[in-house]
């Protein structure tokens, strides 16, 4: 008895240490979206840059001498450092996208990610990096019978400890009594005449520092990595959303919730301890939309929502550009060579899904952060249904749609309860727990490795008749989802997205219209995602992460999220960069970071919106 | 049978009554006028009849039907229409589709996936902008719009439902002095005319005294005084309650020092 009890408690004090850490984390993350209300992607880059600072600077400062103070030093001078870097983001990138509409602040920090990872690998490698051992607490300590590591100890006390100055920061200064004040109340803050690029620069000095600091604390315990930004900021996230977005109390309440939730969830269920944490946020969102300690975000005012506004007819030059562009993917195979003919074949599948994806953005303002999660869902279950069932790939291609689509409502049914920048959150976090299933589900899903040997039949095997089948199905599915825009439900998504009370004031069940915008829209990606597999003959995990659900992205903000059209445009235009120059360089995804920020910055309406001023402006010419 | 009839309706937020005790009714075809200085419930008592607000306790009954705390969407198909304090249109759309939008949610048509929705109901549309002098600017996007014609697209927005009873929080609220006056008398022709029964608040006391039949005064969620333009004007509860004591013997000074 006495033996389990201890374990109990050592359990509980892991617990109590991973919180900690995650607190001190994930209170930059909510201190900086109060302020700012960015939600800031780049915050787990933060604390990945803290690790590799502190492993560089730590050991050199260690080498003069062996002392606890100096390894403590060390740390926060790896804090201070990662907080001068935030102070160079605000200034160079968040200043020019306060006022921009929340999907693009979050490609725009997710595009600083990009960049971060390979500045990272180019500077420190690709091997991971182990950090040293803090010296004076190498020692484990003994509690009851059982063994606890000195530094965890002290870790338990760290997120305290922060959260206690964080609180004197907050209520004995003047900077701190500012950044409560513009939590609550951004632009009175600055109808007093605050200086608010101080203010915000300061706000987001003291969020990457915390971020750093909690890097950079971590490195007797985790080697440094690459991977360690996306993971983190997963956890943030789920921490600030179940806190409440902006409540630093909350983001300790919500730590420590988590904390104990791994720490015991690892014994009753050891491979689905991240699907626990996501469902508790799933849970709390659903019960208190707004986080344990969160505050309602006041109802925007009505503003020119960002999207669709009325869809045109094609005109007879639309009519015959799509006719050429139909042409041309009809008889590219009689020109182009194999390869050609696989990038064609990609570009529509992927034209598929970034126009579901934009059914739900642009026409519905839903903003999805997870969309691969419908597409890789379609991909695996084809795949299972070929390779483990044995079933020819007709009846799998029809599942695809269906599996895309019965997950989209499943989650949906969740997502669209809440608004903004919660449900975009909230669509991240189940495009997660699906990624993780898919991943730590080895017997099922072939885990990492994924699944081989998902083939067409012998009708389709070749290039060029899968290519032909694909075409035909992308027409087919693009028209159809475009005529649901044209339709009366097309607008009742607009309207709804417009104004949700005037909406519901005439009648129109907002939620459940939403809910079926979305399953629509899923079941679309869940088929872009069966084509795939079978294009690739292969799937894996990647197909629902959240690179994939960023590239969706990315490709209705090149084609012009406002466009009806637009995307299918984006998919081309980006799946043949990404294709042409991926090859040439080993920095991608630095250039893909940088063009998706330069395309918020300078080309926001994206090649869609260059067409309508060009077509504008010719008109105008012309009479 | 009368068309709305609110009984003991109560809300509280926090410690702060909105609405204690609030009960009317209103008649088919009459205008009645809910007025009370900022933060009196006005709103509060409207968003309970409109389903905007869910009410502690009390009920609210249209033409016999218990509505109480039914959803917005239901009661709007149940005959009630409504404008807002701050206009809710769909800017993205132009005036014309705002109608149509109406129109097809009116038909309960928001989930057909075939039709055009361009198609659909543009005549009506037409008719009910015509009715509201918007014909011309049909076409217009809704975000190039002055705040008034704002105004007179919501309310054709709310009368494309075809309602028995219209809730409108300040119509007038934000427009000019001399289109206030335009709209309150299109609201109260159409309403006579369709036998529509109108609750409104409105600030405008000129508006008020002016096309209201009856007259209900609400002060801190309750209601003090209940009648007639002519009963409430005469009021002193209201008089006090509306200029003060000290404003009140103001007014009676200055009145004397005039007459002397």
């Amino acid at each position: 008895m006495s033996v389990e009890f201890s374990f109990l408690l050592v359990q509980a004090l892991s617990g109590l240490a991973s919180a900690s850490s995650l607190f001190i984390i994930a209170s930059g993350l909510t201190l900086v979206f109060g302020v700012t209300r960015i939600v800031n992607f780049a915050h787990g880059s933060f604390y990945m840059l803290g690790a590799y600072v502190a492993v560089t600077i730590v050991p050199w400062l260690l080498q003069i001498e062996r002392s606890p103070t100096l390894f403590f030093i060390g740390v926060l001078i790896s804090a201070c450092v990662v907080g001068v870097l935030g102070v160079l983001m605000e200034i160079l990138l968040l200043r020019r996208i306060y006022k921009v509409p929340e999907l693009f602040q979050l490609l725009a920090t997710f595009g600083v990610v990009l960049m971060v990872q390979d500045a990272v690998l180019h500077i420190w490698g690709p091997m991971d990096i182990a950090g040293p051992r803090a010296p004076g607490l190498r020692h484990g300590v003994m509690i009851l019978d059982q063994r606890f590591p000195a530094y965890e100890l002290f870790l338990i006390c760290a997120g305290p400890v922060v959260l206690g100055l964080l609180w004197l920061l907050m209520h004995k200064t003047r900077f701190g009594i500012l950044l409560r004040a513009a939590t609550r109340d951004r632009d009175m803050v600055g109808a007093l005449g605050v200086n608010q690029a101080l203010l915000f620069t300061g706000t987001l000095f003291l969020g990457a520092f915390l971020a750093g600091l909690g890097g950079a604390l971590q490195i007797p315990r985790v080697s440094a990595s690459a991977q360690m930004d996306l993971s983190i900021i997963t956890e943030a996230f789920v921490v600030t959303v179940i806190g409440g977005m902006g409540s630093i109390g909350g983001a300790f309440l919500a730590a420590l919730l988590i904390g104990q939730l791994q720490a015991f969830g690892v014994l009753i269920f050891p491979k689905i301890t991240l699907v626990l944490v996501f469902l508790l946020m799933a849970l709390v969102l659903v019960v208190k939309p707004w986080g344990l300690l969160g505050r309602p975000e006041a109802a925007p005012a009505s503003a020119m929502p960002e999207g669709i506004a009325s869809p045109r007819r094609f005109r007879v030059f639309e009519k015959l550009l799509v006719a050429l562009a139909l042409l041309a993917a009809a008889m590219l195979p009689l020109f182009g060579d194999a390869y050609a003919v696989k990038v064609a074949t990609e570009v529509l599948i992927f034209a598929i899904a970034a126009f579901s994806l934009n059914f739900l953005v642009g026409n519905g303002g839903i903003v999805s952060f997870g969309h691969a999660a419908y597409f890789g869902l379609g991909a695996y279950a084809s795949g299972l249904l070929v390779t483990k069932l044995g079933m020819p790939m007709e009846p799998a291609l029809i599942a695809a749609p269906l599996a895309g689509g019965f997950f989209a409502a499943l989650f949906g049914f969740f997502i669209v309860r809440l608004q903004g920048i919660y449900l975009a959150m909230l669509t991240l976090a189940f495009a997660q727990i699906a990624y993780a299933v898919c991943f730590q589900w080895v017997e099922v899903t072939g885990g990492d490795n994924g699944i081989v040997g998902v083939w067409p039949s012998t009708w389709a095997a070749s290039r060029i008749a899968y290519h032909y089948l694909v075409l035909a199905v992308a027409v087919l599915g693009i028209f159809a989802l475009r005529h649901v825009i044209y339709a009366p439900f097309g607008a009742s998504l607009r309207a709804a997205r417009d104004s949700a009370p005037r909406a519901e004031a005439i009648g129109i069940d907002v939620r459940g219209h939403r809910w079926l915008g979305f399953t629509i829209a899923g079941a679309a990606a869940g088929l872009a995602g069966g084509l795939y597999a079978f294009s690739k003959g292969s799937i894996d995990p990647t197909l629902l992460g959240i690179p994939l659900s960023v590239d969706f992205l990315a490709m209705i903000l090149l084609g012009g999220m406002q466009s009806v059209m637009g995307p299918v445009l984006g998919a081309a235009a980006f799946h043949s960069i990404k294709d042409v120059f991926m090859p040439l360089t080993d920095h991608w995804r630095f250039l893909l970071g940088a063009s998706i920020i330069a395309l918020v910055l300078i080309f926001p309406r994206g090649l869609g919106g260059a067409y309508a001023s060009l077509r504008a402006r010719f008109a105008g010419g012309a009479q | 049978m009368t068309l709305l009839i609110v009984e003991n309706l109560n809300k509280n937020f926090g410690g702060v009554v909105a609405a204690r005790d609030v009960s009317f009714s209103l008649a088919a075809g009459e205008m009645l006028a809910m007025i009370g200085p900022n933060g009196a419930g006005k709103s509060t008592s409207f968003n309970m009849v409109g389903g905007q607000l869910r009410p502690d306790s009390g009920r609210v009954m249209l033409e016999g039907q218990d509505i109480t705390g039914l959803p917005p969407r239901a009661i709007s198909r149940l005959g009630v229409g409504r404008s807002f304090q701050v206009a809710q249109t769909f800017l993205s759309m132009s005036v014309l589709e705002n109608l149509q939008m109406a129109l097809i949610a009116y038909a309960q048509r928001t989930r057909d996936m075939l039709a055009r929705a361009d198609a659909l109901f543009r005549d009506e549309a037409l008719e009910l902008l015509d009715q509201l002098g918007m014909a011309d600017a049909a076409a217009r996007p809704m975000n190039t719009l002055a705040y008034g014609d704002v105004k007179r697209v919501e309310l054709a927005i709310a009368l494309a439902g075809k309602p028995r009873l219209l809730l409108m929080d300040e119509p007038t609220a934000g427009m000019a002095p001399g289109e206030r006056a335009a709209l309150m008398r299109l609201v109260a022709g159409i309403a006579r005319r369709a036998a529509i029964g109108v609750l409104f608040t409105e600030h405008d006391m000129d508006a008020v005294f002016a096309h209201a039949d009856r007259i209900l005064v609400l002060v801190r969620g309750e209601i003090i005084a209940a009648g007639t333009p002519e009963e409430v004007r005469a009021n002193p509860e209201v008089q006090r309650v509306y200029l003060g004591t000290s404003g009140l013997r103001a007014a009676l000074r200055a009145r004397a020092a005039a007459h002397g």
